[in-house]
């Protein structure tokens, strides 16, 4: 792509009533493959594959803190990059994002942190230790909620983006200290999985549902996101006469 | 790109690598202290100071366990690949509490260098299967003194 | 209630640790999926009754 299409795409993407409109079939398109997906994924992972040979039947946990903490560390991740847009070229559709994602991501996160205390109990024999994997996805909750406290506590939208991207850029320096805790430190959480340059440790049959799962929880993500930001959307642009048009149109 | 992005985005790259470097430098420092265990071997070199409460992580010893029959008392030896350190706990131990099973013991060292342990939490490893596929494994395999997972790298 | 369905409900014992996880995460992402449309609606109805464009 050269560079002028590159910004003539980019510039049609950033216009706000261009994506409000092709946004609800996008929507579309990733609800029903991620929903197909994840629900696969879950079901196959509590019904169909086999109980793990230490764990038994308490492993099958995997199939919702794995997705959920892979959408954690993505979701922050797209909010960075969401981030140096919103910093370096101040475009609004990015703004609007880092405020839809954050509390989605923040959910993810949320449920990242309680199913593994729920799988801990047992398995570890404790539901929390201050181990520097736990401590470092707890940090990240809380970078969330302070992405999410900085948009309602700044009145001016704009100026609230430019807070939200500045922390998400700040803030993800932890996401690849959560990923290489592990590897780093002496911890009580096992080592990763998957691995995506091979030498992934599970059964494939086991592997294929956590993968399937996954990848529909991230559609699952890209939709509730699109949502989001769609309400977000018409809410900044409530001024605007293309929103009040549309809106009394659909009455 | 106009020279106001073009400043913007270098001010960004800037704050990357500058935070990036901070991170850098202050894990590294701190990195003993965010080790959650010891090894045994690092306890019997002495590098773990003595009168303090700390954890301890490793193997349990095959046919080290032994109970008491009238209380829950038991002791086993935890071991890494050059040392093992004798253990005593007394209370309930997690569900993968087995011989050969990666533990992380929480307590202090008596003067008989006996672990005083007060919580054991047992480490799982990374490895999932079905117990058909594990059982196939077994035959032919030898079992690590302390297997990588157990441990950060060096 | 059959057997098999019996020991899917049992999870060899850890049934309290399996569902009360995927209860919750159940509940989570309902609640996903409902606050944006609910959002959206209470949006157009707000715009539709206030008129930002003069103000």
């Amino acid at each position: 792509m050269s560079h002028s299409s590159a910004m003539r795409w980019l510039h049609r993407f950033g216009s706000l009533p261009y994506f409000y409109r092709v946004s609800r079939l996008w929507a579309r398109c990733l609800a029903l493959p991620g929903l197909a997906m994840a629900g696969y994924g879950v079901y196959a992972g509590l019904a169909i594959v086999p109980p793990d040979y230490q764990q038994g039947d308490v492993f099958r946990i995997i199939y919702i803190h794995v997705p959920s903490a892979w959408l954690s560390l993505f979701g922050y991740t797209a909010m960075a990059v969401a981030g140096v847009v919103i910093l370096v070229w101040r475009l609004k559709i990015a703004e609007i994002f880092i405020i839809a994602a954050a509390p989605i991501g923040a959910s993810f996160t949320f449920l990242t942190l309680v199913t593994g205390s729920i799988w801990g109990e047992p398995t570890w024999g404790t539901w929390w230790v201050w181990d520097a994997r736990l401590t470092s996805e707890l940090i990240l909750l809380f970078l969330y909620l302070g992405v999410i406290a900085l948009h309602q506590a700044i009145e001016s939208p704009r100026i609230a983006a430019r807070a939200c991207a500045l922390l998400s850029v700040v803030g993800v320096i932890n996401i690849p200290i959560i990923h290489y805790s592990v590897v780093w430190w002496n911890t009580l959480h096992q080592g990763s999985t998957i691995r995506p340059l091979g030498g992934s440790t599970m059964e494939t049959d086991m592997i294929i549902p956590l993968l399937i799962g996954a990848l529909g929880f991230t559609l699952i993500f890209g939709w509730l996101t699109l949502w989001r930001m769609r309400a977000q959307l018409i809410w900044r642009e409530r001024r605007s006469r293309w929103v009040t048009r549309m809106i009394h149109h659909e009455r | 790109m106009t020279r106001t992005r073009r400043r913007r985005l270098l001010l960004v790259g800037m704050l990357l690598v500058g935070l990036g470097a901070a991170a850098a430098l202050g894990l590294s420092a701190f990195r003993q202290n965010l080790l959650y265990f010891h090894q045994p071997s690092q306890i019997v070199a002495g590098q773990v100071p003595v009168n303090t409460r700390f954890r301890i992580g490793g193997l349990v010893q095959r046919g080290s366990v032994q109970r008491h029959g009238h209380d829950l008392t038991v002791r086993f030896a935890v071991a890494d690949c050059d040392a093992s350190v004798p253990v005593v706990f007394n209370g309930t131990l997690p569900d993968l509490f087995r011989a050969g099973q990666g533990i992380i013991a929480y307590g202090m060292l008596d003067k008989q260098g006996v672990f005083e342990a007060d919580q054991v939490l047992a480490k799982h490893d990374s490895n999932y299967m079905s117990p058909d596929v594990a059982k196939a494994l077994k035959t032919g395999q030898k079992t690590n003194c302390m297997p990588a997972r157990m441990q950060a790298a060096r | 209630m059959n057997d098999s369905w019996q020991q899917f409900l049992h999870m060899g014992g850890y049934a309290r640790y399996v569902w009360s996880a995927y209860g919750i995460a159940a509940a989570v992402m309902l609640a996903n999926v409902v606050a944006p449309i609910v959002a959206l609606a209470r949006i157009k109805r707000r715009i539709a009754r206030e008129e930002f464009v003069d103000d």
